[in-house]
């Protein structure tokens, strides 16, 4: 079976060393390495490529929302858990999957822990297709006919919802992020006209 | 200084922004950043930014930041990408949509100006906007109900558009369509790009904190 990789930032080394003593108790689990602030993280995450990194927010500092930006960025496969003993700003817990916190019990930090690898590995086993769908396609000439995600799911009769995992997947295939940018694709595959955008 | 410079060619973007000339010979940095009146701890914090894009300045560094420079330095930046860089994309690919089928002619043309525009937009928010708040703040001047999180919270991603462009250079359009040029103008687009996306970090990781600085010290000061 896979063994999970962690690693823990962490300043309190009383909470630090509890904490990595029983995530080994943890079968499918293993803590790689255990840091005191964010110095020497980089070079961690580089050599071990975590499957999970648990950080507490208050080592991010002044920088906080760029460097967790950052990190999430370069290691999409590593899944970011924070561990929080004080306030933290919603923006920067927004990069982070799940939250562990000092009143958790045992089992509820195991348990979170646990789902959290059983959820990851059931997306990462979807195969990729490169060519839009036909749905996609055309939810793609709503977009570029400037209709809202409410406007499409009533055209299409589909919910809400489901227009962005469309739109989600348009903008990861053909790797164009903007709508104007949507547009002038749609329009070089002859999937729309040009009168019908500019109206 | 010329060390720095061949280690890592794209900094030469930067040295006009800081008024330092090429033909600098053997100088040293701090030579060359005193002769134009920079502060040396500043231009390599520059340099840091634009070598390594995963560089955190500390919170030292942020302390030894001078409002002014950073500032000139961020308006020279601004000028340099609209008055240089966009106008030079501008004239190749109108070159390349001449050649387009009209239809395509119409949109990518509309496509481009649109960017230009929401750019513009983008600079002169934080030229109008931010800039005097900061150099307001900085001398202590604290009549504003304006603050940088409301710019931390608006601050736009202007490098999109830019690649999504050249998605549509490369991957999507006709292949007879002056295939030289295209490649030219893509990797024009991916200098500006990349150097966008530096500045970005700039803006994120020097000006947000160091105003964010600023203002901690004024509140604790009143």
């Amino acid at each position: 079976m896979k063994v999970n990789k962690i690693i823990i930032v962490e300043p309190s080394p009383i909470i630090y060393a509890g904490l990595s003593d029983f995530i080994n108790t943890i079968n499918q689990i293993s803590v790689v390495s255990v840091l005191d602030n964010i110095d020497l993280l980089n070079d961690k995450m580089l050599v071990h490529n975590p499957d999970i990194l648990i950080i507490n927010p208050i080592v991010l500092g002044f920088t906080n929302n760029s460097f967790i930006k950052n990190i999430s960025q370069n290691y999409p496969k590593t899944l970011l858990v924070a561990l929080v003993s004080t306030y933290v700003d919603r923006n920067v817990l927004r990069y982070f999957k799940e939250t562990i916190e000092l009143s958790d019990t045992k089992q509820k930090v195991i348990t979170k822990l646990i789902n959290l690898i059983n959820n990851n590995e059931d997306t990462s086993a979807q195969s990729e297709n490169i060519e839009l769908s036909n749905r996609e396609i055309d939810v793609l000439i709503c977009i570029a006919k400037g209709m809202t995600n409410k406007d499409i799911s009533d055209r299409l009769n589909i919910s809400v919802h489901t227009v962005i995992t469309h739109r989600k997947n348009i903008i990861r295939k053909t790797g164009i992020k903007s709508v104007s940018g949507l547009t002038v694709y749609a329009l070089l595959n002859n999937w729309v006209e040009e009168s019908e955008i500019y109206e | 200084m010329s060390d720095v410079v061949s280690s890592n060619p794209k900094l030469m973007l930067t040295l006009s922004r800081f008024g330092i000339e090429l033909g600098f010979g053997d100088h040293s940095i701090k030579e060359v950043c005193e002769r134009a009146k920079v502060s040396p701890l500043f231009f390599t914090l520059i340099c840091n930014i634009y070598s390594n894009q995963d560089f955190i300045p500390t919170l030292d560094d942020l302390k030894s930041v001078d409002c002014n420079s950073l500032l000139s330095y961020l308006s020279e930046s601004h000028k340099y990408y609209v008055n240089e860089r966009l106008p030079h994309i501008e004239f190749h690919l109108n070159r390349i949509i001449e050649a387009c089928p009209e239809r395509f002619a119409k949109t990518l043309d509309r496509f481009f100006k649109e960017y230009k525009s929401e750019v513009t937009k983008h600079f002169s928010y934080e030229e109008v906007t931010v800039f005097p708040y900061i150099i307001a703040l900085n001398n202590k001047d604290k009549n504003s109900s304006f603050t940088i999180s409301e710019f931390k919270s608006s601050h736009t991603n202007i490098e999109d558009k830019l690649s999504d462009l050249m998605n549509i250079l490369i991957k999507y359009l006709p292949a007879n369509i002056f295939p030289k040029e295209r490649i030219e103008i893509s990797l024009d687009i991916m200098d500006l790009s990349s150097d966008l996306s530096s500045h970005t970090i700039v803006e994120e990781r020097i000006l947000v904190p160091f105003v964010e600085l600023l203002e901690y010290n004024n509140y604790e000061s009143q």
